[in-house]
């Protein structure tokens, strides 16, 4: 026995829009939001009108700042400016990048640094767009806090004198003495009640707008957090060959960044070395031959006077002391010993080679200042698998070391060593220098297999190839607040979760003369609001809840005042 | 190790459930281009008469000839989306792990996952009316992946041995799938609350039903793409020392979830519901194509897992 007055259900849609702005007048009106929100109270005072005083107009611009439309624009503007980031190299992530595009566009280097486009995410333009979307939120969501603070304390409004322009109004069989009934199965139901004369009001879903202050704020830690967090970590590399060890002090390490309050002392105090680093490549499977599937160095780490092992794998960085080591990259790195005329050992070491490729196809620099003739400079490539090319170049055909090869041209002349301006370890400045031996020179480059020895041109000396030993790039780094990253991240999946998919709705239940009247009003998104009040109803009038056809259970998509234009016309 | 039995029975059953995805494709666009017929007509005049029905479009009554090519369309999206996953699930045999790996496994899975929330979206509304764009976006992209995207199954460089590889990129496809889907009913939208004489165009709910129904399914992707990079961010921090770097992929991940986050004030917003929240949704789901197409082969960055050759 269905009472739903299709009648009325007809009255209420169609002046749906009128009866959707009149309830939230009655009850539903949420003045703490921004005044352009669907919810919000509709800005009535003439903004920027005549009379506007100094306070006034900083009210308005406040307003503004903290309203829906300025954080939408806001948000479409932060989007759009962190593109530009993924399209010019950053110095952050990719300082190679950096130089590879500066070289090759001049004209654009101008440009490129008035932007500040190498370094887009640290730039004034786009700080300026995090902090104004972070105090429009912040400006936002503050007095929704206080008010939710007290609406969580308050009682459920005043039921409305008219139940019939509300969502799902229906009728079912009762009286006064119902009123009791229907305010325990709204209990049951998790709904808050308060009783007005002859009707119930109920609410329920508090937890959607909790979620939401949530998620808000949560952003706000987070980015306090990542703040915090680069002033008070650091971050450090260093590239060390099996064998070798280094400390955690500046003087060993090849970069240290940190943060603005932490110093170099206040670095921890422990040592690594590198007993060895395993690589295993693929050997079976015919498309993916020579693909790296391991990698792990072998460490020791000393600290407080005792050495213990450890492991280093990528996805598997190891922790010691509050900070972690990461393996960032891995490479060859050949024993060089060269000697001059008179037979005297002029250089011996161990030179790291930068990979080229996926094959390990390394190029690398030694550069003899002193004990020679003259000033001499060696380039070349070091290939773990050398093949010769038909052209006669070599080229590696396997990044293990199957058959070992050193390539390397020979420049004499002036290594621009002394002209105080810094100079990378791994390029060689040949612009005051004339190549004796290689491609560009009547002697062929030298050529050294591991264990071999070959004459330098013009009677140098001779230069052997004692062995080769691979190198891994360590990184260490502590962040002290990441862990406040993180539980920000995690209460912002959980305000997420309940802002959106808990509803808040308000039911009333009261009784009239014709008997007990039901309606909903949706604070927020509810689409199933209407299915929520019929099922009320159903259990008003003692239906077994559990036998009905899903298509009831999930309601339908309706909104007061947005329903009315999807009936055929 | 791979097993190229396996690898080549997954091409088989993918390039089928292609072949069914476009007549069914071809089955739903007869549908679209079908004229009202005299019969619909008459219904039509009938409800607009009884007037105070609740029946939205979305429930009207299936009965009749009127919804046949529809209901083939539907069938065979659903037999071409059973081929679709089974070459996926081989494909995952072959390469003996998860099969979302390189770009043309991830394209296979999320396409799949796309249809996927498609055919079971059935269970809770009839979404039929958005088969034409389901199934030509699977079509097209699925030729886009095995014609572009193709590599032979390879065994996970150590970047990628983690778990996070099943959680975050799993999760991700799933975003995608709601996204995409969320982008067809925004269309629907914007075309429904424009132009009208067609008489597929009539037939649709009414546009404020199809942007109800777009934001609920966009708001479970933009869920799912929130955890998509907090779950990144994690494997990151174990993976590369840090867990933000802007990263190009990390940089379009963030846009995305920039965007969407916009697409959800404005509709909350009084002068941004309706159509403008529906190109917000739209600018989202191109910046999801942008991501994982142009910025995965063009863009320099650490999320280089293509497998293409450079």
């Amino acid at each position: 026995m269905s009472s739903r007055s299709s009648d009325s259900a007809k009255a209420a849609k169609a002046d749906a829009a009128a009866a959707a702005k009149v309830a939230r007048d009655d009850a539903g009106h949420d003045p703490m939001r921004p005044s352009d929100h669907v919810d919000g109270t509709p800005q009535t005072e003439a903004a920027g009108g005549p009379r506007l005083g100094p306070v006034g107009w900083l009210r308005f611009a406040w307003r503004q700042l903290t309203s829906m439309r300025t954080a939408i624009v806001l948000l479409l503007m932060l989007a759009l400016a962190a593109v530009p980031g993924s399209l010019v190299p950053q110095r952050s992530s990719d300082p190679n990048g950096v130089i590879a595009v500066r070289d090759a566009n001049p004209d654009l280097v101008w440009l490129y640094d008035a932007l500040q486009l190498h370094d887009v995410y640290t730039s004034p333009w786009f700080s300026a767009i995090t902090i104004l979307l972070l105090v429009s939120l912040v400006g936002c969501v503050i007095p929704r806090m206080r008010h939710h603070w007290a609406a969580m304390r308050a009682r459920p409004p005043k039921t409305p004198a008219r139940l019939s322009r509300l969502v799902g109004f229906q009728t079912v069989p009762g009286d006064a003495s119902d009123v009791d009934r229907a305010e325990g199965v709204l209990r049951r139901l998790g709904y808050r009640t308060e009783r007005y004369g002859d009707s119930v009001s109920a609410e329920r879903g508090y937890l959607r707008e909790t979620g939401n202050l949530i998620f808000h704020a949560s952003i706000v830690v987070i980015v306090v957090a990542i703040v915090a967090g680069s002033g008070f970590g650091f971050q450090s590399q260093r590239l060390v060959v099996e064998g070798e060890g280094f400390s955690l002090s500046g003087a060993s390490l090849d970069t240290l960044n940190t943060g603005q309050w932490v110093s170099a002392d206040d670095l921890p105090g422990f040592g690594i070395h590198l007993d060895e680093l395993d690589v295993v490549y693929e050997t079976e499977n015919v498309d993916a031959i020579g693909q790296p599937l391991d990698f792990t160095a072998f460490v020791q780490v000393t600290e407080d006077g005792d050495t213990h092992p450890g492991q280093i794998r990528i996805n598997e960085p190891l922790r010691v002391q509050g900070s972690d080591l990461y393996l960032i990259s891995n490479g060859y790195a050949p024993q060089i010993t060269v000697t001059n005329a008179d037979g005297t050992v002029v250089f011996d070491e161990i030179v790291p080679f930068l990979a080229q490729d996926n094959e390990m196809t390394s190029l690398g620099v030694i550069k003899l200042p002193d004990g020679l003739a003259e000033q001499v400079g060696l380039q070349g490539f070091f290939y773990p698998s050398a093949a010769q090319l038909d052209t006669g170049a070599y080229a590696s055909y396997y990044p293990d070391l199957l058959n070992p090869l050193l390539s390397l041209q020979v420049y004499t002349g002036d290594l621009g060593l002394d002209d105080g301006v810094p100079q990378s370890v791994y390029q060689l400045d040949t612009e005051d220098m004339e190549q004796v031996a290689g491609r560009d020179s009547a002697e062929p480059a030298l050529l050294i297999g591991p264990g071999e020895t070959v004459d330098l041109p013009d009677g140098l000396g001779t230069i052997s190839f004692e062995g080769i030993r691979r190198y891994a790039v360590i990184d260490v780094h502590r962040d002290v607040t990441q862990g406040w990253v993180l539980g920000g991240a995690i209460a912002l999946v959980a305000g997420l979760l309940a802002s959106l998919l808990i509803p808040r709705r308000r039911l009333w239940v009261k009784a009239t003369e014709q008997g007990l009247e039901l309606a909903g009003l949706a604070r927020g998104e509810d689409p199933r609001l209407e299915g929520a009040v019929d099922d009320l109803a159903r259990r008003l009038r003692g239906d077994d809840a559990d036998d009905l056809p899903p298509k009831h259970r999930w309601g339908r998509a309706t909104e007061p005042g947005r329903a009315a234009d999807d009936d055929p016309k | 190790m791979p097993d190229v039995s396996w690898d080549s029975y997954s091409l088989l059953a993918v390039y089928s459930s292609m072949a069914v995805y476009a007549i069914a494709f071809i089955a739903f666009a007869f549908d679209v281009a079908r004229r009202r017929d005299p019969a619909e007509v008459r219904e039509r005049e009938l409800v607009a008469a009884g007037g105070g029905t609740t029946t939205t479009a979305t429930e009207t009554p299936t009965r009749g000839p009127r919804r046949n090519l529809a209901k083939v369309g539907f069938a065979l999206t659903v037999l071409a989306w059973v081929l679709h996953v089974a070459g996926t699930v081989m494909r995952g045999i072959a390469a003996g792990r998860v099969p979302w790996a390189n770009m043309y496994e991830f394209a296979l899975t999320s396409i799949a996952i796309i249809v996927g929330i498609f055919v079971f979206a059935q269970l809770w509304r009839d979404l039929r009316f958005l088969g034409v764009y389901i199934t030509g976006l699977a079509t097209v992209f699925l030729g886009v992946a095995t014609v572009n995207f193709y590599v032979s199954p390879t065994p996970l460089p150590p970047a990628l041995q983690s778990y996070w590889l099943v959680i975050h990129v799993f999760v991700a496809a799933l975003g995608t799938g709601f996204f995409a889907l969320g982008s067809g009913l925004s269309i629907l939208q914007l075309i429904r609350s424009r132009a009208s004489g067609l008489a597929y165009v009539d037939r649709l709910p009414g546009a404020s039903a199809l942007e109800d129904l777009s934001y609920r399914v966009s708001v479970m992707g933009f869920i799912f793409w929130t955890f998509t990079l907090i779950a990144g961010a994690v494997w990151a921090e174990h993976a590369w020392g840090r867990y933000w770097g802007w990263d190009t992929k990390e940089v379009w991940t963030f846009v995305i979830w920039v965007v969407y986050a916009g697409y959800i004030h404005a509709r909350a917003t009084r002068g941004w519901r309706g159509t403008r929240s529906a190109w917000l949704q739209l600018i989202g789901f191109a910046a999801i194509l942008f991501n994982f197409t142009i910025v995965n082969v063009y863009f320099k960055g650490l999320h280089t897992y293509s497998g293409l050759p450079e």
